[in-house]
């Protein structure tokens, strides 16, 4: 997917304009952060398993090779074929490369944020074969082509009516108001989709290093389907997803669809391993496996190795007073919100996505909610810090910060200029007490509120006043 | 040099190894592998079916529960009858022993086709902790049958049900020699909360899951 995280500070200001999203947002919102408080009550060591899983990713990430290495080495005995992607453009080619050697004409594909990492539906387009979204969320996404906002709700963004339009557009079939009438129809049009396509393309929330397995967890049945009917199956994933047992993935199932969805487990765990066997009737032939690398290596040893314990649940973005304003597309690439804000700039270049790190009020709601242990607002704090050693920010905040360094070191300088500002911001409030506009620099803040005026003094002076007067 | 080489190479060196990991650390992750410890888990003080039983009709499972498996023809009948379903199905070839003539429901034991509008099959076990099903695939076992039809029909001994995950992981290892291909928790009918976060029941999997418990094997 093309970056555009650049234009976070247009987007974001776009978005907050935008009426039905705005509308769509205050919708949904909360009915995540209500069923994840609700779910996780069920778990009285909740906490405890916090501790577990972090320790468990951490395991992964501390021997990453090795147990890469188990996982090819089990999958492979099994009749699966592995392949390693160093970035997007490779992990493209083999994905085209096997659908040309197996003929394959139609692609059925349950969600995966990898592949759209990897824009991988525009290079098997390109290269002939058709690709047909299952999810219901992703499905609307490719009817109205657009990208996802969501990591687990790709399509929180739009309202009923928008879908009931790109229904009745698309399937030419009469206008449906109603949420089991759309998802009826949707069943109905993509079936036979599944029974037809010759290659299932899924991802993979976890794969065990034990068994060669690969693990999706799902709601609506469609990754069974495309795991299942199809000739082929590929299944593309980052290299992080490794989990070293069957016993440590049940310990993440356990914090995963609580912290997403706030469901005690999916409808659907579906664990795969190897080709379908002598006698079975069903399950692919061929099972390709596609390890993508794509940046994440080298997160390894850094201060940022700890994203790497991820496990996409979206609770961080449920629970961001920044991402819930604005909404996903706004910044920019695949990832949105708080884990956005530290996988892009580390994936695609910290050049090349410098608001989103400071796209935050580093509230640490998301650091308390994620399941992993994530201290997300730490890590946008240290992308600030890199941002300003390689000399990144604009040079009005460079200057600015220079001068506020140099004042706030002579005390004397400091006093006066703090006596004058409040005189002066005194005087802007006028009776009201209330300032309407801030001069140009920090203008912004007063674009959609008033900015309380100071009541004159410093606190140097009251200070100083009152222990004079005890 | 193979992409392999060159990613595994990257995580070395990222990591201030040498280039081989030694013979000792090697060990230590192969016997992590063996041993595959448990994690902690939650409270599990409840009786088992009880609990399986509460559980899955949170999550939107019918449950029946029927003296011995003699009765299954009898009690899905039963069942399709009062939601007014389709009397035809699709079993798994375990149960074609049983007397269907005897509920008046026409079976046939085959793999599931797109149009099947009911699927009967067993579970290699339950989980109580959650409510969920377990099912492998195998020869005998076509996993589509629990996948295409509308309806979802599992029957499952008492016996089955294991307390958590964890049990269900062990009793596949002492009986089976390998993983099967799939194995598929399910947790009740297929959903959809896409459109506006409305939870919509049936998606693209079966819109009902019915268990029949039997209490003897
Ligand atoms: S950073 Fe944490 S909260 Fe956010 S998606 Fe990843 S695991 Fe979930």
């Amino acid at each position: 997917m093309q970056v555009r995280s650049m234009h976070f500070k247009a987007a974001a200001s776009q978005k907050l304009a935008d009426r039905r999203l705005q509308d769509a947002l205050r919708k949904t919102q909360g009915k995540f952060v209500a069923g994840r408080a609700q779910a996780i009550l069920e778990l009285e060591n909740f906490d405890e398993i916090r501790d577990a899983a972090r320790r468990i990713r951490d395991r992964v990430l501390e021997h990453l090779d090795l147990y890469l290495e188990q996982f090819e080495r089990n999958a492979t005995a099994r009749g699966a074929v592995v392949h390693w992607a160093e970035n997007a453009e490779e992990a493209n080619r083999i994905i085209c490369d096997i659908a040309r050697v197996h003929g394959v004409k139609k692609a059925a594909k349950s969600k995966s944020m990898v592949s759209e990492e990897c824009a991988l539906n525009d290079a098997l387009e390109a290269a002939g074969v058709q690709v047909v979204e299952t999810d219901l969320g992703e499905y609307i996404l490719q009817l109205a082509n657009e990208p996802p906002s969501h990591i687990v709700a790709p399509v929180v963004h739009k309202s009923k009516d928008e879908i009931s339009d790109l229904f009745e557009r698309h399937h030419q079939r009469a206008r449906k108001e109603s949420v089991p009438d759309l998802c009826r129809e949707a069943r109905e049009v993509l079936r036979p989709h599944f029974l037809s396509a010759d290659m299932g393309i899924s991802g993979a929330n976890f794969i065990v290093a034990e068994t060669g397995s690969t693990l999706i967890v799902t709601n609506e049945g469609n990754g069974r389907l495309c795991t299942t009917m199809p000739r082929v199956h590929v299944a593309i994933t980052g290299i992080e997803k490794v989990v070293p047992t069957l016993e440590d993935v049940t310990t993440l199932l356990r914090l995963l669809p609580r912290s997403a969805t706030g469901q005690s487990i999916t409808n659907y765990v579906s664990v795969t391993t190897g080709v379908r066997a002598p006698g079975e009737e069903d399950g692919p032939e061929h099972f390709h496996i596609v390890l993508v690398d794509n940046g994440r290596s080298r997160l390894l040893g850094t201060d940022f190795q700890a994203m790497l314990r991820c496990i996409r649940c979206g609770a961080c973005m449920n629970h961001c007073p920044v991402y819930q304003t604005i909404g996903g597309h706004a910044y920019g690439w695949v990832y949105p919100g708080p884990m956005g804000s530290i996988l892009t700039p580390s994936y695609v270049g910290i050049e090349n996505a410098l608001d989103l790190p400071n796209a935050s009020t580093l509230c640490n709601q998301c650091g308390v909610v994620c399941p992993v242990k994530i201290p997300l607002p730490e890590l946008q704090r240290k992308l600030r810090e890199k941002q300003v050693e390689r000399r990144l920010r604009p040079w009005t905040e460079r200057l600015a910060l220079r001068l506020w360094a140099y004042a706030a070191a002579q005390p004397e300088i400091y006093s006066l200029g703090a006596r004058l500002a409040a005189r002066m911001l005194r005087r802007m409030g006028g009776s009201e007490r209330l300032i309407h506009r801030l001069p140009p620099g920090a203008s912004g803040w007063t674009q959609g509120r008033d900015m309380p005026a100071p009541e004159g003094k410093t606190f140097h002076e009251l200070y100083r006043q009152r222990s004079a007067g005890r | 040099m193979s992409a392999k080489q060159r990613i595994i190479e990257k995580i070395r060196a990222a990591r201030g190894k040498q280039a081989e990991p030694s013979a000792p650390v090697r060990a230590a992750v192969e016997r992590y592998l063996a041993q595959h410890p448990e994690g902690p888990r939650p409270r599990s003080d409840w009786d088992a079916l009880a609990r399986f039983r509460e559980r899955a009709t949170a999550l939107s499972s019918t449950v029946d529960v029927i003296p011995s498996v003699e009765g299954v023809p009898a009690a899905v009948a039963g069942y399709l009858k009062a939601q007014q379903l389709s009397l035809e199905a699709v079993i798994w070839p375990a149960f074609k022993a049983l007397d269907w003539s005897r509920g008046g429901v026409a079976v046939e034991a085959r793999q599931a086709r797109g149009d099947d509008l009911v699927g009967i099959t067993g579970a290699f076990c339950a989980v109580a902790e959650t409510g969920t099903l377990m099912l492998i695939s195998g020869a005998f076992t076509p996993a589509a049958v629990s996948l295409l039809p509308e309806t979802h029909i599992a029957v499952v001994p008492v016996s089955r049900i294991v307390k958590g995950m964890e049990e269900a992981w062990s009793l596949l290892r002492a009986e089976c020699a390998a993983m099967p291909r799939a194995v598929n928790f399910v947790s009740g009918p297929s959903r959809t909360a896409d459109i506006e976060q409305t939870i919509n029941l049936g998606a693209h999997g079966p819109y009902r899951v019915h268990i029949i418990l039997t209490a003897s094997d």
